[in-house]
């Protein structure tokens, strides 16, 4: 065949968008993380490296705050993925495993509801049926409307992974008197694993960053990071805020990264 | 017994026919309790009479979509003539999302389809290069385009240390700050989906295009994008829906004078005006904008699947 004299399938200006795109995504970030680094009191001039404003988020005198704040939030974030990692698990298990059933549509639309609803009208609803019901807010109102909203986000990477392991490996073991329950925890769990973790640490990071839902379910006085973050900012950006803000921002990262490696595991079962 | 295959009737649905049920039950009474439940209950809400400073009183009404519709004076005796004020915020909300969405197509269609076409192990990087901002915290996002569009911000300094203004150009807290805020969130989710299109498009059509003698840009506009489309719509809806009902951009980079319905909702259970069924109703409005977004979409979805067979 002759060939031809262009590449049919690049696009000259391509290349230049995306990059542009990536700088677009980064940008604001790279920029907070160098900021958080600078020595001054004023966030307009640079006075050269310091790492004070870290300190300052220990030590500061608004460090007691941030304290309970990021305690709220992780202790918050754990109990959230976890209690939502085990009920995606059993979910998607009769989901992908369960065959067809009449309540599997439903079931389906009812997972992913959370994700078809617009954020601040979780928000609201929540908001009124923990007032109507009497649910003083506090703690425990963030950790259930968290619970909530980490399912369907934890359950789509453990589904996924669920439809890529053929059922021959349970049949096997249960041709050779394996018991259902331990075809279940002995084979179906173990080659889970993948996308269990994926998915705990999916809904960990959604915990962990939430305000919408958060700022509208929560009792008065009691906040996770970015509720605090929010309050703090509507008084100015502060050096302080631009550190701990970069010190979430690489824990999410982290995370991602993390989810991602275990996530590759999958492709060699 | 034993057979092989994977079909719906194997030993192991079997397996899990009769515990489905008891499977699906927490994730049932979670999710029903949590967001179905109190979904139903602010539709009830919106068709109750408000209390003062927040709350209600058990008695239907239909003041709450009176007041977002229609205006009656300040005694509320005078003919009703239609209101404005919160069809403009609402419209003002469309005109944003839209105008971000259409800046994320943009940015992102060619992204999409230059990492679509990239070698199989470069695509994985970037991907996950696009991916990984989604996952940081939109708060601290939104934070950091607040600092970085500041009149002394970073882009204001580097556009008068480079000479090409002479003084800032004012950006933040207006219409501009807040398209390039709902951009700048949901630009992932409009390259994910046109991503996944083109990577499964077939390039021998465009090599038949190219041997019929249609140039390149034409192929792109008649092949390539009829064939992506489906990508397309889904990367437009992913970022308009969320951008839509979206509370920090215009609360962060927009200000007083450029508010949405998300600021117009919170607003109604924050502040000392406070007037939960109107909340409530305006909620509920959003709420069926965005599903007959999602069930047209849907429809054309099924639509489409029947006629590619």
């Amino acid at each position: 065949m002759a060939t031809r004299r262009y590449d049919i399938k690049s696009y000259s200006g391509f290349l230049q968008i995306t990059l542009l795109c990536l700088f677009v995504l980064y940008a604001p970030l790279i920029v907070v993380a160098v900021y958080s680094l600078n020595a001054s009191e004023s966030i307009a001039v640079w006075e050269g490296f310091s790492l004070r404003w870290y300190a300052d988020v220990f030590t500061g005198s608004e460090s007691a705050k941030f304290k309970v704040a990021a305690r709220n939030s992780f202790v918050i974030a754990i109990i959230a993925a976890s209690v939502a990692t085990t009920i995606a698990t059993l979910a998607a298990t009769a989901m992908v495993r369960g065959g067809k059933f009449r309540l599997r549509a439903w079931s389906f639309g009812l997972i992913s509801l959370p994700l078809m609803v617009p954020e601040i009208v979780t928000a609201v609803a929540t908001l009124i049926f923990f007032n109507s019901i009497g649910f003083e807010r506090g703690l425990l109102t963030i950790l259930l409307a968290h619970i909530a909203f980490c399912i369907p986000f934890a359950y789509l990477p453990i589904s996924a992974r669920m439809q890529s392991i053929e059922d021959t490996y349970e049949q096997a073991a249960q041709d050779l008197y394996a018991t259902k329950r331990q075809a279940f925890t002995k084979i179906l769990l173990p080659l889970m694993l993948p996308g269990i973790i994926s998915g705990y640490l999916l809904a960990f990071i959604i915990s962990l960053d939430d305000f919408i839902i958060t700022n509208f379910v929560k009792g008065a006085g009691v906040e996770t990071l970015p509720t605090a973050i929010f309050g703090a900012v509507k008084q100015g950006i502060k050096p302080n805020i631009m550190a701990i803000s970069t010190m979430l921002l690489g824990f999410s990262i982290l995370m991602v990264l993390i989810s991602y490696l275990v996530s590759r595991t999958d492709k060699k079962p | 017994m034993a057979g092989g295959a994977t079909s719906g009737g194997s030993a192991v649905t079997d397996t899990y026919k009769e515990a489905r049920n008891w499977l699906l039950l927490p994730a049932w009474i979670t999710l029903g309790f949590l967001v179905l439940a109190p979904v139903l209950l602010m539709l009830v809400y919106s068709f109750l009479t408000k209390e003062f400073r927040g709350g209600v009183i058990w008695e239907f009404s239909l003041a709450a979509y009176d007041q977002f519709f229609f205006d009656r004076g300040l005694f509320g005796d005078d003919p009703a003539q239609i209101e404005w004020t919160y069809i403009a915020i609402f419209w003002r909300s469309i005109w944003q999302a839209g105008v971000a969405t259409l800046l994320s197509l943009a940015i992102g269609f060619p992204t999409a389809y230059f990492i679509a076409t990239r070698p199989e192990k470069q695509r994985v990087i970037w991907v996950f290069l696009i991916t990984i901002p989604y996952w940081v915290n939109l708060l601290i996002r939104t934070v950091s385009m607040r600092f970085l569009l500041r009149d002394e911000g970073p882009l204001n300094s580097f556009f008068m240390a480079t000479g090409l203004v002479d003084g800032p150009i004012h950006m933040i807290n207006t219409n501009f700050a807040v398209q390039v805020g709902l951009f700048y969130s949901y630009l992932p989710f409009m390259v994910l989906p046109i991503y996944a299109a083109v990577e499964r498009y077939n390039f021998t059509l465009s090599e038949a295009a190219a041997d019929l003698y249609a140039n390149k840009w034409i192929t792109l506009r008649h092949i390539v994008l009829p064939a992506v489309k489906p990508g397309v719509v889904a990367g437009c809806i992913l970022v308009f829906v969320p951008s839509l009902g979206s509370f920090l951009a215009p609360d962060l980079l927009g200000g007083a004078k450029n508010f949405m319905i998300g600021s117009l909702i919170e607003e109604q259970f924050k502040g000392n005006a406070g007037n939960w069924p109107f909340g409530a109703a305006a909620s509920m409005i959003l709420l069926t904008m965005v599903l007959i977004i999602l069930v047209i979409y849907a429809r054309a979805q099924a639509r489409s699947d029947k006629e590619a067979g």
